[in-house]
């Protein structure tokens, strides 16, 4: 894609630029699909309908409708609140988790930037969503938004390291953090997937890291940060209008974010199950969305089927039960490399 | 000429930039007109009570610091994962003694009661011959009163 990019716009740069903006091409129309979705999936999971009227068919335009109001609607900033940093929350959240998608290769063809330490990249970069968080949640100078950004912070931190431990299994069998090698290294039948390699050791990481990711995006069981039913809107409180659409928009980003590292690094990301048929550039895409997908809406599911977990719970299920396991994964999985050689 | 990093700086750049652009978009088409009951903070309905930024619970802390423990370690493990194939029986049993001395630490932590938070303890209604089901609690302060 950048060769053909810049045989027709002669311009290295400006077909860098328009890299860079492509996932923000994919990322605004998802989010728009998935807050639907997500009402739809949750209606139906309750015997309802959701939204109905806007637009006709089954209130497709009703995201639509929503940004719409949000875009024009006024802005407030508490007279409490530090305003220069309940202004730069929104950017630090944004930012954060958009700079993930650098190294989330989208199809053969495409990865926003070709590092070799991509996996390594994206766990650092959305650690900045964490920043933000606590930014927008101390700025704002309400009890809920703090006590949902401490939460926040309490558990995105205690969850990276199952996520980071639980990659580590399959970057110790490709000896690479490149995620287009990662991918490679996955290609044929489904059955070369790493979710299905050196079973059940890569079968139980990967759903640690299914698991973890949850809880890094504040998604249910794990939602304590948000409780809707006791911290109102947790860190997002006292925001409205744009920056509030932005936070949410984040939010969702995160959302494939993570999907997307769990079908590129365990499911073969862009590659077809089945072997050279319907494989290609093209259908790459095709398949790396429809996986990403495919965990966006067990992510919906959940919120549906499990409860909200105390904090010590998920204290507990983090540190007590995660971290040992994904340590004892990343020594199987070490020890089955060292005797294969 | 852009290093691949730069095409990273980019990103952040694009995603900057779209903040910036969807922020200064909403403020030419909003309204802004604030009063002082508006711009109260949010408490329910009520008045704020109190400062918002008071002492906060210890374990935040604790958990933040075990957290680099163990962050700093998987820095450490990530560079050797690439690369432990080819440095052979000696580098994987280098890194199991790192990680024995990681989990005694993690042990003495777990131990020490510095992973558990607090938990709620349920008050069990108690039945009483007579009395009827009631709250624990109440009747102790019968027993005091």
């Amino acid at each position: 894609m950048k060769e053909f990019l810049i045989d027709i716009l002669q311009n290295e740069i400006l077909v860098y630029v328009l890299m860079a903006a492509v996932p923000l091409v994919w990322i605004i129309p998802f989010a728009l699909f998935a807050v639907w979705w997500e009402r739809k999936i949750s209606a139906h999971m309750q015997d309802r309908l959701g939204p109905m009227r806007t637009g006709g068919w089954h209130g497709w335009a009703q995201t639509i409708a929503d940004i719409l109001k949000l875009i024009q609607k006024e802005d407030i900033i508490p007279a409490a609140a530090d305003r220069k940093l309940f202004n730069l929350a929104p950017y630090v959240v944004f930012v954060g988790s958009f700079a993930a998608y650098a190294a989330i290769p989208f199809s053969a063809a495409y990865v926003g930037s070709e590092i070799n330490i991509g996996l390594f990249y994206i766990l650092a970069v959305s650690s900045f969503v964490v920043v933000g968080l606590l930014m927008a949640g101390w700025a704002s100078n309400n009890k809920w938004s703090l006590f949902g950004a401490m939460r926040a912070a309490a558990q995105i931190v205690s969850y990276e390291i199952p996520v980071a431990l639980s990659l580590l299994a399959v970057v110790m069998i490709v000896g690479t953090f490149d995620l287009q090698e990662i991918n490679r290294a996955q290609s044929g039948y489904f059955w070369n997937w790493f979710v299905f390699q050196k079973f059940p050791l890569l079968f139980v990481a990967a759903t640690i890291y299914f698991v973890a990711s949850l809880a890094e995006v504040n998604r249910t069981p794990f939602d304590i940060p948000e409780a809707e039913s006791e911290l109102v809107a947790g860190y997002h409180t006292e925001y409205g209008g744009m920056k509030f659409a932005l936070l949410f928009l984040a939010e969702y980003a995160n959302m494939f974010a993570v999907s997307a590292i769990a079908a590129t690094v365990f499911f073969g990301g862009w590659n077809s199950p089945f072997g050279d048929f319907m494989s290609g550039p093209v259908w790459g895409l095709f398949w790396f969305i429809s996986k990403g997908m495919a965990f966006i809406f067990v992510h919906m599911w959940l919120r549906w089927t499990l409860p909200r977990l105390r904090v010590d719970q998920l204290m507990y299920v983090g540190w007590k039960v995660l971290i040992p396991f994904s340590f004892v994964i990343v020594l199987g999985v070490g020890f089955w490399v060292m005797l294969a050689r | 000429m852009l290093t691949e990093f730069g095409r990273v700086f980019l990103f952040f750049l694009v995603g900057l930039v779209f903040v910036a652009g969807g922020l200064i978009f909403a403020w030419l088409l909003r309204p802004n007109r604030p009063y002082p009951s508006k711009l109260t903070t949010y408490e329910c309905g009520e008045s704020p009570i109190g400062d918002t930024r008071v002492r906060f619970n210890i374990r935040f802390y604790v958990i933040a610091l075990i957290f680099i423990i163990f962050d700093v370690e998987v820095v450490f493990l990530f560079p050797w994962a690439t690369v432990f194939k080819e440095l052979g029986w000696f580098a994987f049993i280098e890194m199991f003694v790192f990680l024995t001395i990681l989990f005694v630490g993690y042990a003495y932590v777990w131990r020490n009661g510095d992973l558990d938070w607090d938990k709620p303890e349920p008050k069990i209604p108690k039945y009483e011959k007579g009395v009827g089901v009631r709250e624990t609690h109440l009747m102790e302060e019968e027993v005091v009163a």
